[in-house]
This record gives C-alpha cells, structure tokens and sequence, in this order.
C-alpha cells in the first residue's frame, strides 16, 4: 500500500502527540495520580502505535506499543509510576521523536531499536525498581515473557465482542423497556478486513444500514470513537429492532471490506454493566475493551481547559455521545500566503479606486458612500485573513517546560517556569521562527540568570529558581518577555569582557552608559559565561536572538537589576504584510511611517529647540527628547521655511522617545509593504516601500533604526 | 562560456534588443528583458550608491533601477522622450531596471558572429568592462553587453563572463 500521500498527516499528528505525551508525563510526573493523564498518555500512545503501524514504522510501532502496555497496566491499577519511572519514558519519547525525525528527513524510520528503552519499559511492567533505561538491565528471559503478555494484551485490546459490552444503567433501562415491548435485542460484532483504509466509513456505513431496521443502543467503543478511527479492526454493538437476525446480519456484510459478523441474541441478564467493571478488578482483555467511553468522559472535561493546538483537529478529546462536529481544517500554509497577497492587491487597487475618484473630481456623495463601503469591507478582509493566519504562540512554548526540567538535571540547579498567555496569537510565519530566540533567553536565564542553590541561600533568595515567560498582545504588537529572578547583568563585567573581546576600546567603554554596556551583549561573537557549557556560552546566543527577532521587524531589549535578576523583552509586529501607516511629506518626497510607533504629532515652534551636546532637543511635557529633521537624514532639502512652526512625529521605542521633523502630513493610510529590490536594501533607514493608491512609490521610515 | 563555444558549431541564432547609450550602440539578448517601459517616476532611496537612481512600480513590484551611464563613468543620464527602462531578469529571478538612451532595433545574429572579447584586450576604458562580445550584421557592429557586470554590485573583476 502506498502511503506517501498519508506521509505529512502522519507527522503532524505524530508532533501532536508526542507534544501532548511529553506534557502528561510531566504533568504525571508531578501528580503520579492523575487519571486524566494516565488515560491522555495511553490514548496518545495507542494513537501512535496504531498510525505507525498503519505507514509501515515498525521499530516505531513497537515503541508506542511497549510505552502503551505500561499505561495499560497503570490504568489497571497494577503498577504505579515511579519518578525514576519517568525518565524512561521520556527518554522512550525522545526516541520516538527520534523516528520521527528520521522520518521527516527521509520518510524512513531508521534501525535504532531502542533495545534498552524497550528493555526498561519492561522493567517497569514487571515492577522493577531499576529506573534508568540505560543500566537497568533485566535479563532477557524476563523481558521475553512480558513481551509476549504485551502481544496477548493487544490482541485481546483489537478484538471486540459484543459479549464484553459494558452497558450504562440508563442504556440497560432502555434495553429492558424494548424487550418487554417484544422486540429482538440483537449483538453484533463487525470485523473489518485489516487492509481496510477508511475504517470509519465502513463503520459508519454499518451503523446507518442498521439504524434503517432498528435502533442501536449502544456500542463499544462509542459512535463518536468509531467514526474517529479511535477503534482497531472490530467493534460491537448492541441493535434493538423487529426485523430477524439473518437480516441484520445480511446488511452488515453488505458493506464491502466488511470481513465477517458475529451475530447473536443478546442476553440482558448476562450483561455487564458498568458498574460491575468498577467492583471487579477486570482482566487486561476486558480491561481494554471498554477503554474509550470510559476514558473519554474525563478528556471531556479537560478539552475546554486546554485548548487544542491551532488546526489540530484531535477529535480524541470531544464529549462521548454528542457528536461534535470537527470545525477546524488544515490548510497549507501556501494557499494562506496567496490569499493574503491577493489582498493586498486589493487594497493597492481600493487605495488607486480612492486616488482616482479624488483627482477626477467625481466627489458625488454615492461614490464616496460605496468607496468608504469598500473600505470597510477590504479592512474586515484583511482582518479576517490575518486571523486565520493567526496561530497561539502555545506551540512553541509547549517545549519549554520539558526543556527547564532537562536543564534542573543537567545544571544541578532548582529552577521553575511560570508562562502566561500562551492563547496569544501571531501570524503563523512569526510563530514558526520565534521558538528559537525564546529557547536561547531561557536556556541563558538557566545558566546565567538563576544562581546556583548555595548563593541563592547567601542572598536570602528561594531556593528554586524563578523563570518566567509572559506572552500579551499590545497594541498593534505581541510582547514576549522571558526573565528570571536570579542575578541580573554585571553592566561592569559586560563592560570589561567586551573590551577584553575587542569589541569596544577602553576610551569608549568609559563613554558608555550602563544600559548601553548591558546591550553590549547583543553584539555578535559575546558571551560572558565564565565555563562553556553546552547550554549556552557558545556567544552566538543573544546575538542570534537580535538578529532573528529583528528580521522578524521586531525589536529585543533588555531590563536588568543586579542581583535581582533581569528580563528581556521581545516585542513583534502583529502582521508583518500590512500597516497602518502615517503618511508624511519630506522635501518632496513621500514616505510612511508605521502608526505603532508613533506616539504623537506636535506642533513645534523653531524658538523652543533648545541645545544639549550641540545636538537639538525639544522639552516636551517635561521630557527632554533629541530632534531629528529627517530631511537631514535622508538627504533631501526641506521646503518648509525655517521660522514657521515645525511638525514634529514623536516616535518611540520601548521607553525612548524622538522627535522626528518633518514638512507636511499627508494623513493616515492602510499600506501593504513590499520588500525593496536587493540593491536598495542597504539603506538601514527604510524597512520596504509601498505603492501608493496612484502607482507611485512611498518608502516605509523604519523609526526603530533611528534610535 | 562555454555555452558560446558550443553553439558557435551549430551557428544559433540569437536575438539582441539593440539600445544605445551616450553614442555607442549596445545588444542584450533578448532572454533576459522582461519589459521595457518607457521613463517614470523613479522614487529615490537615501543613502544608496549614485548609480542606483531609485525604484519604480512594475505591475504591483517595488523595482530597483540603476543608470548604466553612471556605472560606465559617464555624464549622468539625459532624460530626453526616447529614454526607457528596460527591466532585466537576474539569475535568481529579481528584476533590476537600466536606464538607456534610447531603444533602436531588434537584431538577429547567428553565434558565429559573434566575437569573444575579453576585456583586457582592450583599451580597459569605462565601458569596456562591460562589454562581453562583438557582433557583426550587415550594417556594422554591436557591443553585446555583459550583462552580469552591469548588475553586478561590485567592480568587475578579472572576468570572461558569457557573452550574454
């Protein structure tokens, strides 16, 4: 069977659950209790091991499937995990991601066995103490026989009987009623052929033949599972109906791949009810059967409290019952950006329609109606796209936590993160690229910020570590900021590294302010890590972090106290294709300026520019901030007379501010930004250009460079 | 090169886009113009060498547009009714426009026409470097224009690019 064309679903369910075993075993590992968990792990395990063995991964297949007999058991109550526990089953999943990744790369799995990983997982079936994967080692013979009660088990987990139905009391109330009205109680037990494809259609097709002659009252597992694939090659069910057996057993096997069905009266006295399961310490077979609808009701609960990862459509976590209908699709990422271009294109063309109607004078009150109606509707449009760009920034942080408890061990320090508003959205392409700046500030606020436990203790400090990540929407803008409570930056260590590294002279660095030597860390090739570690301290770290956020149009700075720990800030734009902009006149020329940086427009007379430094600042409200006439800086000769009163732009940066000279205000205008051809993007000052409603070209004044 | 040598054997013919800037007359194979459209509004960008005299809006694209006069160290452009721009496709797909005097013919010339000149055997004037063969048709001679150099961003350097 050829499942290349399955090969992209495949992974991108894979990352899903691997992402949500590797948040339960954390969760588990601090709760041991957690049924929620328990049952998220083994659904997701089992999802897995099915998926891998339906595209051909094996060694993948055995994997999931050892991990899933071990949440079996747990789940039965038979064994408990044990801290030491789970670092064999996180590293069982970094394993798998292993498989997943080779399978990424050259969609083949690759031959790592994982022997030992499979050998400790059996350990922990058999209740040896033994916790490390790597030196636990059990002899063979004892691994050799859980495996073969491990195949048993599953065996037992893929067939269905409709003997082995658990019924609700509500469900064996119903059954009574319809059979003391005479009708039939029918068991049905459809076996699907193995090579079958689409699963849930044949089920479904089953389910919809029987519903003509009948009711059906139940069936394991749940409608919901069934029509989601969550089943193996079989299910049950129990029919209420007048018509006779042979017919209900003829529209089963009507549907093809339909391999065989057991068919029989069923028995309401020898029922198995709910109940009866909860009192009787069940068997692994029967155990398994009943799985889903008694898993499903707690994932229930817990779907709304997590929200589900942007277009990961997990039906696995909707009500049992209820037929939830999947609202999301997947979309490539592609067609996204051609819908959003073509937008833009529509915007250029509403901005030309609007420049047209002006200059033709055709200013009739039903034209200016319709075009500000067009507006409307192009502005909604674009909103609407971006939304549906939009994806919580929950994706990439979802690592971190695993990372800071890899980091607890590897480090030998104590250290906890604390994130907030993971729901915040960003346009997908920021999404994507932010996740490793953020991984470089953490990894740095582990092996530079936090302390180690002993002078944490001198210093009156907890002893575990603070890191912390806040997530938020401002404005036009999506702030990140990832800090600590731990030293801070030594401004005179930083100072004198980098004069050590060459990067600044001792004359300049005696020029520098505190602040200015902090942001001395941000140049390429520093690091003030006393010992390489393999963490961080290789010195490209925050280097790499400014420059990705920074082609990203977004900014990184720095807040530090020392000793009491500091925190960077990442701010981003919310959309990188499209701004509100303020459209200014300079000499003659016409340029925009994003509106989010813009604080506000004064009016300056030449008689209040006062003189600090020999350069010219303003006084306004009671803040000193330096001017800068633009047509100065962009080479181009003012047509304002110099004694009228000067328009000035406030335009800030995180707590700076600039007065930006400037002749004329055009107005407020929607802009899509184009990139500059590669030969005029030297100039640090211009971020893109855009095209004006009239064909012509405006550039777009990057505020953030003139600071 | 090489691509030269090999179809001087077969004798292709090729089609050269005839212009001519100050009082010399150049070819460019017709395979890497795009458009050439008549002069515009160029929007200058600050801060960017003197040879690159803006952008312009092709079709909803931001085009960079540089004066091949100037990079031949010549007097600057005079923008007279017969200027174009004749928008050029780069290697990796990017359009870059040059301003030229004017636009005179199409020209059709075999390969074998087409004489291979390396720069250094010339006088190494300004306009030299950027000039990578000579065709011959009935009317006389053609600089064909080495294309590479006139977009390169940097001085030429020692090269034999492909008479393009």
């Amino acid at each position: 069977m050829d499942v290349s064309q399955y090969l992209s679903v495949f992974l991108d369910e894979a990352k899903e659950h691997l992402q949500s075993l590797n948040d339960n075993i954390m969760t588990l590992e601090q709760d041991p209790e957690n049924e929620d968990c328990i049952n998220e792990i083994f659904r997701s395990a089992h999802s897995m091991k099915g998926m891998a063995g339906t595209m051909g991964y094996t060694r993948m297949q055995n994997l999931t499937h050892d991990m899933e007999d071990v949440f079996s058991d747990v789940r039965g109550g038979k064994i408990k995990i044990k801290s030491a526990d789970i670092d064999v089953l996180l590293q069982c999943l970094d394993a798998i991601q292993g498989y997943v990744d080779n399978i990424t790369e050259n969609q083949d799995e690759g031959t790592d066995e994982h022997q030992n990983i499979i050998k400790a997982l059996a350990d922990i079936r058999n209740g040896a103490t033994g916790g490390d994967g790597g030196d636990a080692a059990a002899p063979a013979a004892e691994a050799a026989p859980a495996a073969d009660a491990s195949a048993a088990a599953s065996s037992a987990d893929g067939a269905s009987d409709y003997k082995a139905i658990k019924l609700d009391p509500s469900v064996k109330s119903t059954l009574e009623e319809a059979a003391s009205q005479g009708k039939k109680l029918y068991g049905v037990t459809v076996h699907i052929q193995e090579s079958c494809i689409l699963k849930a259609a044949r089920g479904f097709l089953v389910f919809k033949g029987l519903e003509e002659i009948g009711e059906i009252a139940v069936s394991d597992p749940s409608t919901q599972d069934i029509e989601d694939e969550k089943f193996d090659y079989s299910f049950s069910l129990i029919l209420i109906t007048d018509e006779s057996k042979e017919k209900v057993e003829e529209i089963v096997k009507s549907v093809s791949e339909v391999e065989g069905c057991e068919c029989g009266e069923y028995d309401l006295n020898s029922a198995k009810t709910t109940e009866d399961k909860e009192e009787a310490p069940a068997a692994p077979a029967a155990e398994a059967a009943p799985a889903a609808p008694a898993t499903a009701a707690p994932a229930a609960a817990k779907a709304p409290a997590a929200p589900a990862p942007a277009g990961g459509g997990a039906g696995g976590k909707k009500p049992v019952g209820k037929p939830v209908v999947n609202r999301t699709v997947r979309v490539d990422i592609e067609k996204l950006d051609v819908l959003m271009n073509l937008v833009s294109e529509l915007i250029i063309a509403k901005n030309s329609l609007i420049s047209a109607a002006n200059t033709s004078g055709v200013s009739n009150g039903n034209v200016n109606e319709q075009i500000e109606y067009l507006e409307s509707v192009t502005t909604n449009l674009h909103e609407s796209v971006m939304k549906v760009r939009m994806v919580p920034i929950e994706s990439v942080l979802q690592k971190f936590p695993r990372m800071i408890r890899d980091l607890n061990k590897t480090l030998g320090k104590k250290m906890e993160l604390t994130m907030t508003g993971e729901e915040t959205e960003m346009d997908r392409t920021v999404v994507d690229e932010i996740g490793d700046p953020l991984m470089h500030l953490i990894r740095n606020s582990a092996d530079h910020g936090i302390e180690s436990a002993e002078i944490r203790a001198q210093r009156g400090k907890p002893e575990v570590g603070q890191i912390f990540l806040h997530a938020f929407q401002d404005g036009n803008s999506v702030v990140i900021e990832v800090g600590d409570d731990g030293n801070g930056i030594d401004a005179e260590a930083v100072k004198n590294k980098a004069i050590e590294k060459g990067v600044v002279t001792p004359d300049q660095a005696a020029l520098l302010t505190e602040k200015q030597c902090v942001e001395l860390l941000f140049h390429p090739g520093f690091s003030t890590a006393k010992q390489v570690s393999e963490i961080s301290g290789r010195g490209v770290g925050l280097d790499v972090v400014k420059s990705k956020v920074e082609s990203l149009s977004g900014e990184v700075t720095v807040r530090t106290k020392l000793g009491e720990g500091s925190t960077w800030v990442i701010r981003l734009p919310l959309t990188l294709a499209i701004i509100q902009a303020l459209m200014v006149i300079i000499g003659e020329e016409k340029y925009a300026i994003p509106l989010d940086s813009i604080q506000s427009i004064e009016d300056v007379s030449p008689a209040d520019i006062k003189f600090v430094e020999n350069k010219e600042v303003i006084n306004l409200r009671g803040s000193v901030l330096p001017l800068i006439r633009l047509n100065e800086v962009l080479d181009t000769e003012s047509k304002r007379n110099p004694d009228e009163d000067m328009v000035v732009v406030i335009a800030r940066k995180g707590d700076q501010q600039v007065g930006l000279v400037i002749d004329e205000l055009m107005g407020q205008q929607e802009i899509v930004i184009k990139p500059l051809g590669k030969y005029t993007n030297k100039c640090k000052l211009i971020s893109g250009a855009t095209i004006l409603g009239d064909g012509e070209i405006a550039l777009i004044l990057d505020t953030n460079s003139i600071f | 090169m090489n691509e030269l040598r090999d179809n001087s054997d077969v004798g292709e013919l090729i089609q050269f886009i005839v212009i001519k800037i100050d009082d010399e007359q150049y070819g460019i194979n017709i395979k890497y113009i795009d458009n050439i459209v008549r002069m515009q509004q160029i929007t200058r960008v600050p801060k960017v060498d003197d040879y690159l005299k803006g952008v312009i809006n092709i079709r909803g694209e931001i085009v960079p547009v540089m004066s091949v006069r100037m990079k031949m160290g010549l007097a600057e452009d005079e923008i007279t009714g017969k200027s174009r721009i004749i928008i050029l496709k780069t290697g990796e797909g990017d359009l870059v426009g040059i301003i030229v005097d004017q636009v005179n013919q199409v020209l059709t010339l075999d390969t074998n026409n087409i004489e291979k000149v390396r720069y250094d055997d010339k006088k190494g004037s300004g306009q030299a470097k950027f000039v990578g063969g000579v065709g011959h048709y009935d009317g006389g001679l053609v600089s064909i224009l080495d294309l590479d150099a006139v977009v390169s961003e940097k001085e030429v350097k020692e090269k034999t690019s492909n008479a393009s």
